[in-house]
């Protein structure tokens, strides 16, 4: 059996530092909110729709109640208030304010009885919803069978929802277990979310709420055909982390990528914004029983793989601790890593072997998402599939959870069909080839892949320790992680981070926190 | 044949192969390969070897096949525009800005508009480097800025203003449908409304970029697939050395 001596001591230690750094931030979590986490309660309230010059509803709420100083007691009781006084859905009120015949603010408040039971009323069925959404998924995972492991993760990149269709089904028929639909490179820097179903967009198209749905309807129906449930994921990140979160929610995608620091990180996108929300997005995945993906392999392309590997640990670690913290199971936090390494150092595959098995051991119940190698792929597409081999080895005999399958043309374009395809024939056929290798094998108590996965915990326990005693946010903005300094009060979306008042009231948070036991 | 008269290798001197790979919305049958052959055949090829056929699904095919042509091209008669100043390393180039120069040169970098991946700007300019050349803020003649991702061109020229640069350098990665020359192009524009063309040198990069078609745009110099910092770093050393020498 392949397993690492790994020791417990210093996993303890690692752990323990982590929570340390992660417990500190209820001030932030208790007190605070932000304009996205608002939108969401509107979009959970069942508000959807644009205006004709596409300015989503939620935002046009939202925008209203910051322009009147009303927002510090959240959307939801304003909108309550109105359904109330003018016998109108949450929708109805969403639209009179978007003509400009409604002023929320100058409506006298009922009693808040009254605005309880409404949003009482509203949010249980929303949340009847999404929980009928996840017993749907599950209820197709018990017919068909459980995914594979590793599952075959492949990404339609089109830029236009109809073709990602007519590309996922294609993929889903020679045996991927997952699309990932990619979004517009531009969009994670956009404070609203697009409208309706998309055709455009660079890199991919649009995450909306209309193209969750088609791409979803779609591998419903190719499930079928194929009798293996197919999921789909997207990505809730950049400034409307939560609202692609509940929207996903709404339409049952079953892994959404997430990660607690990504978009201060490699987007500057504001720190206590980003922590905020993805403190209520990660509750609403959890309700969901969607299986958040993270995002450690940006880490590695910014910096050395063998250098910097023990980042990747330090960040698996914080992500777990901050998933909790929103009641994610650890069976449904795919944690990231990513098989960077430079293919001309010398025993490269063992190193690998060492730092995938180090996150498997650290996290055993966890789908961990292994990316494969991009930064040293290149325009010799006969090299680049010969690594994502190599990459596809170490997968199957470690026994990742979620293998993001790399493409021979990844230095090029976005995928082909044909490169898609061949990438799936590569991981089915290493995979089946090895498939039970891992059982046959143990490594020598002092061999060098033992020794450097202990070398690599040690040094993410040492950072973790010193992030824990000088904090998070002053490790960030020294450039302690990714070598990019972010200022607490730097970044993008820090103007939509408010203070809560006494009447703040938000029929989500406090209802996912007791589904979730937190 | 004369010797710069040149033709396809397989493995026998002029013998003309090709190795190729596509794909059709055709089924993976005798349909599909004869559709395969046809068109390799409209394109000129001979001995047309389907060798083979993979169904992808939904009604596509994909196809590798071998062929031959005939077409020949006169190397002689090649010119392309590359860069051609030396290579230096770091201390080399170090040297000679001090020598030639006598001051610190500050480059502006970011991977503009759409684009989201830092893998090439990173590599030309982090400290760290790529493939063991160092990026340019490790060297001693640099002030190097790196803004990172989808930074609009707007703000890319603005803190090129308030820095006074001396280059402008741009990484366009991943590209679709030619984004990336639309992008380089806005840049160009609004950097001639702006007055700022003629103050700096613009330079681009990315693994679709080349020297010509950096010209073509309206840059000073583009670095494509399989270039380092060390060939940024010499060219921008040695093109602003010579223009300050200039009367």
């Amino acid at each position: 059996m392949l397993k690492l001596d790994i020791d417990p001591g210093l996993t303890t230690r690692a752990r323990s530092a982590a929570a340390r750094i992660t417990q500190s931030f209820t001030w932030l979590f208790d007190d605070y909110s932000s304009l996205a986490i608002e939108r969401t309660v509107l979009r959970l309230l069942g508000i959807d729709g644009a205006l004709p010059d596409g300015k989503p509803l939620p935002n046009v709420i939202v925008d209203h109640l910051l322009s009147k100083k009303a927002l510090a007691q959240g959307a939801a009781i304003p909108v309550a208030n109105a359904m109330l006084a003018r016998n109108l859905t949450a929708q109805g009120v969403a639209d009179a304010v978007g003509k400009g015949e409604l002023d929320l603010t100058a409506i006298p408040q009922a009693p808040s009885d009254q605005l309880f039971a409404v949003l009482d009323d509203l949010s249980s069925r929303m949340l009847t919803h999404i929980l009928a959404q996840r017993e749907t998924r599950e209820a197709q995972f018990a017919k068909f069978g459980p995914r594979r492991q590793p599952a075959i993760y492949v990404i339609v990149a089109t830029g236009n929802i109809h073709e990602d269709v007519v590309q996922a089904k294609a993929a889903a028929s020679e045996g991927a277990d997952i699309i990932a639909v990619i979004r517009s490179t531009a969009q994670s820097l956009l404070d609203y979310v697009p409208y309706g179903a998309t055709t455009v967009g660079f890199g991919g198209t649009y995450a909306t709420q209309e193209n969750f749905r088609i791409m979803r309807a779609a591998l419903d129906e190719i499930s079928e055909v194929e009798r293996r449930y197919i999921s789909l994921t997207n990505y809730a990140s950049g400034l409307c982390m939560p609202e692609i979160a509940a929207m996903g929610a709404i339409e049952r995608l079953d892994l959404m990528l997430n990660d607690a620091m990504y978009g201060i990180l490699f987007r500057d996108i504001n720190p206590k914004r980003t922590l905020l929300d993805q403190y209520f997005s990660r509750m609403i995945n959890a309700y969901a029983g969607i299986e958040i993906q993270t995002g450690e392999d940006n880490y590695l392309t910014t910096s050395d793989a063998v250098e910097k590997a023990y980042t990747v640990t330090a960040s698996q670690l914080l992500n777990e601790q901050f998933a909790l913290q929103s009641g994610v199971k650890p069976e449904k936090m795919g944690l990231g890593h990513a098989y960077e390494i430079d293919p001309g150092l010398p025993n490269s595959f063992a190193y690998e072997l060492a730092h995938a098995l180090l996150t498997k051991e650290l996290f055993p119940d966890s789908p961990v998402k292994y990316m494969p190698p991009t930064k040293f792929a290149s325009g010799n597409i006969f090299k680049t599939h010969l690594m994502d081999a190599m990459f596809n080895f170490i997968g199957q005999l470690t026994h990742q959870g979620v293998q993001l399958l790399g493409m021979m043309t990844e230095a090029i374009h976005t995928p082909h069909l044909a490169d898609r395809s061949l990438a799936i024939e590569n991981a089915r056929y290493i995979f089946t080839a090895v498939q039970d290798l891992d059982a046959s094998l143990c490594l020598a108590p002092d061999s060098f892949v033992n020794r450097r996965a202990n070398q690599v915990l040690a040094e993410a326990v040492e950072f973790l320790e010193r992030v824990a005693g000088e904090g998070l946010f002053q490790a960030m903005a020294q450039g302690e992680f990714a070598e990019i300094k972010r200022p607490e009060n730097g970044g993008k979306g820090l103007d939509g981070v408010f203070r809560k008042d006494a009447r703040y009231f938000n029929p989500f948070l406090d209802k996912l926190k007791q589904e979730l036991g937190l | 044949m004369t010797k710069h008269i040149i033709r396809p290798y397989g493995d026998t001197s002029g013998d003309g192969k090709m190795q190729i790979s596509f794909s059709l919305p055709v089924s993976a049958d005798a349909v599909g390969k004869e559709a395969a052959a046809l068109l390799l055949k409209q394109i000129g090829f001979d001995d047309i070897e389907i060798c083979s056929i993979r169904d992808l699904g939904e009604g596509f095919a994909h196809f590798i096949a071998y062929a031959v042509t005939s077409a020949t091209v006169d190397t002689a008669k090649i010119k392309v525009k590359v860069v051609d100043t030396p290579v230096m390393d770091m201390e080399a180039t170090d040297a000679y800005v001090r020598e030639n120069l006598g001051r610190q040169i500050t480059v502006v970098g970011a991977c503009i508009e759409s684009d989201a991946h830092t893998v090439g700007i990173d590599a030309i300019m982090n400290m760290k480097g790529y493939n063991h050349r160092y990026g340019l803020e490790r060297y001693q003649c640099f002030n190097a800025i790196n803004l990172g991702a989808q930074v609009p061109s707007e703000d890319l020229l603005q803190r090129a203003r308030a820095e006074n640069a001396d280059v402008i350098l741009v990484s366009q990665v991943v590209t679709q449908k030619n984004i990336h020359i639309k992008n380089l192009t806005r840049l160009i524009e609004l950097a001639e409304a702006e007055h700022l063309r003629d103050k700096m040198l613009f330079i681009c990069g990315g693994p679709r970029i080349s020297h010509e078609l950096a010209i073509e745009l309206g840059y000073d110099a583009g670095f494509g697939t399989g270039t380092y910092s060390t060939d940024v770093a010499s060219y921008i050393a040695i093109t602003l050395a010579a223009k300050a020498q200039k009367p």
